[in-house]
């Protein structure tokens, strides 16, 4: 059924229809009308048998849920920021644990400065710590992931996280299909833990690794993240056929058939880019997309085949690996077996900065057209969409000049 | 189920891991003699049948007794119990009441008839014993247990000797006397009584070994001018005659009366004194009252009833009632001198010489082989053989301390060496054991206790009030014996272990596992009574 | 047998937990605890004892620390009941979802125990901990406090006694240690949170931790127990000393033993004639230079004080006595 929803209702009502039994959160902004969505539904008791535990930090949060969930019980949290950050020991523990929790990732950028607003510096700031990472493109996929996120998860024995992106999707009203608790019931099964706390039969679980094993143990882990590529294609159909949407897989594709230019981003930022693209396309430009849903593990195959025939390819990212530059395109060109091929990098958004279409198009069109890349002597560039190349300016002669005085008072 | 690598482990596991490994020194069960067993010159296990009477198992803690000792009623009245001097408990809050112990198993044992059932197959060696003392009792009871036929000849009316005739009733009664004779000769001991050896030489002819312990009952003298008419005893005539009238007072000590001497016999002779009307008790004892060779708790048991001492002083005449004392001091060189012509005279109604006894060779002069020693005692080798073969000698006529408790040693130890000759074996060697000393106790694991304090002796009577304990005090008192290096089961050391390198069965038996111990100690240190020694293991 | 022994063969029903042949053994042997370990047989007791009274119906949430490190190494696992570690500073946390969990599954019944060293309970793990006093969640807490560091090589801890060596608080010239006016009172600090139970206890004396253990492990709510347990390595004594240390720490009041319920003090065992902090100082390498060269009789005076206060606070002269 159709409702006009703000995306955190959106994702609380999901997750409450997949029958969680450990609800626990930290408030931390833009997360929180999520957990509040959810605190909401357990304490008016149409989220029953399950508790909603009020902790005093975001390592008390992803602690309470590792428990939880090791005990058999299916767990479910939610940050943003520097609550990721400061439950990062526990986000690393729980993968290692193999505890199918699901944590909904309210994506904000971290200080300092400190700054509330969007972008996917938090996401990546844990992009190797062993969970499975997807990022929904509206608040619809971001409902629905939710509900494959705990499929999943617990078919994998690996914790998901899914990246809604923090104010646009959060707080934003749209209208999103609540699927029945029939239907959820029937997509997800009811939790039965493979390995668990039990009485009856008395496991150690979390040993120390010495040497010897841990190289096997890490290998592993990362052989489940290939397997979980299928699980999540799986999943996409499966989905599919019961709920007559499209919504997961590994990546989608827009308009990439005889495409010059392909841009590669994730996350909401999609519709923005697919706008610009349908006008540029109008306008006789050769453009396609492609949407990254599963960020880790890193659908390397399938993205290089989508971007097997475009010359050159664009990732437009929410996060910057400072001192090196783009985190995504780094990884985009790690799966191109074609080394001639050209990559070039849009850093865009960082800490809710917004991005246009004109923005974009401009950046296109002059600074990205793929003619003058291929004539680059290097294949390495990132542009910073939306730079204020005044400030910058300004503030590179306040140092120059505060430089050149010190040295005059030597 | 699908469990994943390395991190998720089935339970208990770890015991593939050996830490045993680990250890340079392991500790080991040990036991260890308990200070009160080394001092006890019967030899007796007073531990373990302290330990059994903690369980209220009387019976089993009586035979243990009786492995040792065939009298443990006599001796809980009248040993000298210098096993209560070196408890351990002493040291921590009063040494455990061993003795009144002993005495109410005794007792139990003899209100209960309990016999001797353990006798050994029958040898067919026949030992014939001189004397019905302690000491003879005592070789005829374990020649018994050995197998051998026994035969003991007395000379007196009645068996017991110094039992009977050296204690005197208050302090040993006499029906307890014949109840532990009784059930010795029981066994099958053939005694004889009124009957005096004349010939060693013609007995041996009849015995395949002859064991002799005809004690010392011939009193000493001493050189006193003695003038006008006056009352001189003998403490051991004294004794012997009260004993024959069945305790009937036909003395007429007089109010006034000198004991002269310094030992237990003094002791004993001061407070029959007393109980034969005397008012007014005096010991004479030439040295100090430290040097005393009496039991400290006969001294003070004489002092309450009033006795006075008369330290350092000797009788040098006797003038009908008056008595001249020379009073005596120590020079320079520690040397006991009389001190020139610094006396007193008291008056006496009586004089009592217990001045020691001598022992009655007439029996072994001209017997070739037996050697009487300067000091007028009969010689024997380390087995208690004389130097005739075949004859042993134990109890008073041999050199030792002469308690009842020190004979009744001397006749295990001779049953023993008898046995081994009559076999023609080797006597098995005493295996020395480490002392459990005071060191060794943790008595972090001990509550002070006051000890059991009985008061003996409401009158000045010859009858034995009844001090015998009931059983709920006998286990109470029992309890208190630190168990000095034997294990009593606490579990300290399976408790304690971080390792569960102690295994402990449904019985209780525990048992170290060294695959697993690490050689901590902790279960040496925390044990109770120091019976876990570390042991180094590098061989 | 009078004595205040572990077991007694005379008398089976005042035998602790540890006499039993029966005794669960939850941290059994291979375990790489050093020689002498006290949190190792702290540990044995504390599981064991809630594991007779509970009937075996428990789960054990462990912190990062010796405990852990010596008891779950692969492919070695010591433990007997189903044991989770996840970190250093979340345990409480970890054992909430636990508990929760049990209850919402219908096995409310399985009793949830966390512990930690003095690390993670007094430092590190603080918040989750206060946490989880807050919500009073249905956990029993034990710390097993060996004032230290020691997994990472002796480090001071929060829990560090004044005037203690550690490899943080080396005593150079002038510098005495663990200065003075520092550290933290966790079961105080507990107390404060009026959580139904707060117990302090000492491997000198199991069937007292034993007592605690059970009480506490039956009861709901947040319970916390703290068990004082030496360490060879890090104090600086020989490996078979160590239950003279932990009851050498009684006797002079430093380590007092009482119990606590819903932040009011409720009994205390008494310490008769306590004796000097000194006979327990000397002996521990960790104080061995208050004695030395440069010997410092204020220090010492200052630490008979704390034993000295301890008896008056937790009235240990007998008024609030068990026995």
């Amino acid at each position: 059924m159709l409702h006009q929803l703000e995306g955190s209702q959106a994702i609380a009502k999901a997750v409450a229809l997949c029958r969680p039994g450990m609800v626990c959160a930290y408030p931390i902004t833009p997360q929180t009308h999520i957990v509040e969505h959810l605190g909401e539904l357990v304490h008016a008791g149409e989220l029953w048998n399950c508790d909603y535990v009020n902790v005093e930090s975001e390592m008390a949060a992803i602690s309470v849920t590792i428990g939880s969930q090791a005990a058999g019980v299916r767990s479910y949290t939610a940050t943003s920021s520097q609550g990721l950050l400061y439950m990062i020991e526990g986000v690393y523990n729980a993968s290692g644990l193999e505890l199918p929790i699901v944590m909904t990732l309210g994506n904000r950028a971290i200080g300092s400065p400190i700054n509330i607003w969007n972008d996917h510096s938090d996401a990546m700031a844990v992009r190797d710590a062993g969970w499975i990472m997807l990022f929904p493109e509206t608040n619809q996929e971001a409902a629905d992931l939710h509900i494959q996120a705990f499929k999943i998860a617990e078919t994998l024995q690996c914790p998901v996280m899914v990246c809604v992106d923090g104010f646009v999707l959060t707080h934003a009203y749209e209208q999103v299909d609540i699927p029945s608790q029939e239907m959820v019931d029937d997509f997800l099964p009811h939790y039965k833990p493979q390995v668990c706390l039990d009485v009856a039969n008395p496991l150690a679980i979390g040993t120390m690794v010495p040497p010897e094993y841990f190289m096997e143990v890490r290998y592993l882990a990362h052989k489940k993240q290939f397997e979980a590529l299928k699980i999540i294609e799986h999943e996409e159909k499966n989905f599919h056929e019961k709920f007559e949407r499209h919504a997961g897989g590994l990546i989608r594709t827009y308009k990439t058939e005889g495409a010059e230019t392909i841009i590669v981003a994730m996350g909401s930022v999609l519709g923005t880019i697919k706008d610009t693209v349908d006008e540029l396309n109008a306008q006789g430009g050769k453009f396609g997309v492609v949407s990254i849903v599963s960020y880790r593990p890193f659908p390397s195959e399938a993205l290089e085949a989508a971007l097997a025939i475009a010359p050159h390819v664009v990732v437009v990212e929410k996060a910057l690996a400072v001192g090196i530059g783009g985190i995504l395109s780094q990884e985009v060109k790690l799966c191109l077996k074609n080394p001639r091929k050209k990559v070039s990098s849009i850093i865009a958004g960082l800490g809710g900065r917004a991005i246009t279409k004109s923005m974009l198009k401009h950046c296109l069109e002059h600074d990205l057209h793929w003619e003058k890349i291929l004539s680059w002597e290097e294949d390495h560039r990132e542009i910073f969409l939306g730079l204020n190349h005044d400030t910058i300016k300004k503030e590179f002669e306040s140092v120059k000049n505060c430089c050149c005085k010190q040295k005059e008072n030597q | 189920m699908n469990k994943p690598f390395a991190t998720v482990l089935e339970s208990a596991t770890s015991l593939q891991n050996k830490t045993g490994s680990w250890k340079t020194v392991r500790p080991e069960y040990v036991n260890r003699l308990p200070p009160c067993n080394v001092t006890c010159p019967a030899g007796e296990n007073i531990q373990q049948w302290l330990s059994l009477a903690q369980e209220g198992k009387f019976f089993e803690a009586w035979k243990v007794v009786m492995q040792n000792n065939p009298f443990p009623a006599v001796m809980g009245r009248a040993c000298y119990h210098t096993c209560e001097q070196t408890c351990n408990r002493g040291r921590f809050d009063g040494a455990v009441n061993i003795n009144l112990l002993e005495r109410s198993i005794g007792d139990l044992a003899i209100t209960n008839n309990w016999e001797i059932e353990e006798i050994g197959t029958a040898t067919g060696k026949k030992v014939l014993v001189i004397g019905a003392g302690p000491s003879c009792l005592s070789a005829a009871y374990f020649l018994r247990k050995y197998g051998h036929e026994v035969t003991v000849y007395e000379r007196h009316l009645e068996p017991g000797g110094m039992m009977r005739y050296g204690v005197p009733p208050y302090r040993l009664p006499r029906w307890v006397i014949n109840a532990e004779i009784r059930r010795i000769i029981n066994t099958g001991v053939k005694l004889y009584c009124n009957k005096r050896v004349q010939n060693i030489k013609n007995e041996m002819r009849n015995f395949d070994a002859i064991y002799i312990a005809t004690g010392a009952h011939v009193p000493a003298k001493i050189d006193v001018e003695i003038s006008g008419k006056t009352n001189i005893f003998d403490a051991i005539d004294l004794f012997k005659k009260l004993e024959d009238s069945r305790g009937e007072n036909t003395f007429e000590l007089g109010k006034k009366v000198l004991v002269y001497g310094g030992g237990n016999t003094a002791i004993d002779a001061a407070r029959t004194a007393l109980r034969l009307g005397a008012e007014n008790v005096k010991i004479i004892y030439r040295r100090t009252l430290e040097k005393m060779p009496a039991h400290d708790t006969e001294i003070q048991e004489a002092l309450q009833e009033g006795i006075e001492v008369l330290c350092l002083r000797c009788i040098s005449m006797i003038d009908g009632k008056k008595i001249l004392l020379d009073k005596m001091d120590y020079d320079a060189e520690n040397n006991l001198l009389s001190k020139n012509g610094d006396s007193e005279v008291i008056a006496a109604d009586s004089v009592i010489f217990a001045v020691g006894q001598f022992i009655d060779s007439d029996l072994f002069r001209n017997v070739e082989g037996l050697v009487i020693s300067e000091k007028e005692l009969l010689e024997v080798d380390k087995n208690m053989m004389t130097g005739l073969r075949g004859v042993f000698a134990g109890g008073d006529v041999t050199p030792g301390k002469r308690t009842i408790t020190d004979a009744i040693g001397h006749g295990k130890k001779s049953a023993k060496c008898i046995d081994a000759y009559l076999r023609g074996i080797e006597v098995a060697p005493n295996v020395k054991t480490e002392v459990a000393n005071f060191k060794k106790i943790n008595t972090s694991y001990f509550k002070k206790i006051e000890p059991l304090k009985v008061k003996k002796f409401d009158d000045l009577s010859f009858e034995e009030k009844d001090i015998s304990l009931p059983k709920e005090k006998i286990i109470s008192e029992a309890r208190r014996c630190f168990s000095c290096g034997n294990c009593f089961h606490c579990d300290n050391c399976y408790g304690y272990c971080p390792d569960n390198a102690i295994g402990k069965s449904r019985d209780g038996t525990l048992t170290f596992n060294y695959e697993y111990c690490k050689g901590c100690g902790i279960c040496s240190c925390e044990c109770p009574c120091g019976a876990i020694k570390m042991v180094s293991q590098i061989d | 047998m009078t004595s205040l022994t572990i077991g007694n063969r005379l008398d089976d029903q005042d035998a602790a937990e540890q006499s039993k042949y029966d005794r669960h053994n939850s941290l059994t042997s291979g375990h790489r605890a050093c020689q002498g370990c006290g949190e190792a047989l702290a540990a044995r007791c504390v599981i064991d004892a809630a594991h007779r009274v509970t009937g075996g119906n428990i789960a054990v949430v462990n912190a990062t620390g010796c405990l852990e490190v010596f008891s779950c190494v692969y492919p070695e696992n010591s433990w007997r009941v189903p044991w989770l570690h996840s970190l250093f500073g979340n345990t409480a946390a970890v054992a909430t979802g636990v508990a929760s969990a049990f209850a919402l599954a219908g096995s409310k019944d399985t009793r949830v125990i966390a512990q930690g060293g003095d690390g993670s309970t007094f430092d590190i793990g603080l918040g989750c901990l206060s946490g989880m006093f807050d919500r009073n969640d249905d956990v029993l807490y034990v710390c097993y406090d060996n004032q230290a560091y020691m997994n990472t090589g002796v480090q001071r801890s929060s829990a560090t006694p004044v005037f203690a060596r550690t490899a943080t608080t080396l005593p150079t010239k002038g510098y005495m240690g663990n200065s003075i006016g520092t550290g933290k009172n966790v079961p105080a600090i507990a107390m404060a949170h009026g959580i139904p139970y707060v117990a302090t206890a000492s491997i000198a004396n199991i069937r007292d931790l034993e007592e605690k253990i059970s009480k506490a492990i039956l009861l709901r709510g947040s319970r916390y127990v703290h068990v004082h347990v030496p360490c060879p390595l890090g104090w600086g004594y020989p490996p078979s000393e160590t239950i003279r240390m932990a009851r050498m720490a009684v006797e002079c009041g430093l380590f007092p033993l009482f119990e606590a319920e819903n932040g009011v003090l409720v009994g205390s065992t008494p310490v008769d004639n306590p004796k000097p902090v000194d006979d327990y100082l000397r002996i521990q390498r960790r104080f061995a230079h208050l004695f030395g060269k440069n010997a410092s009789p204020d220090s010492i005076e200052a630490l008979q004080q704390i034993a000295s206060r301890n008896i008056e606070k937790y009235r240990l002269s007998g008024e609030l006595s068990h026995e």
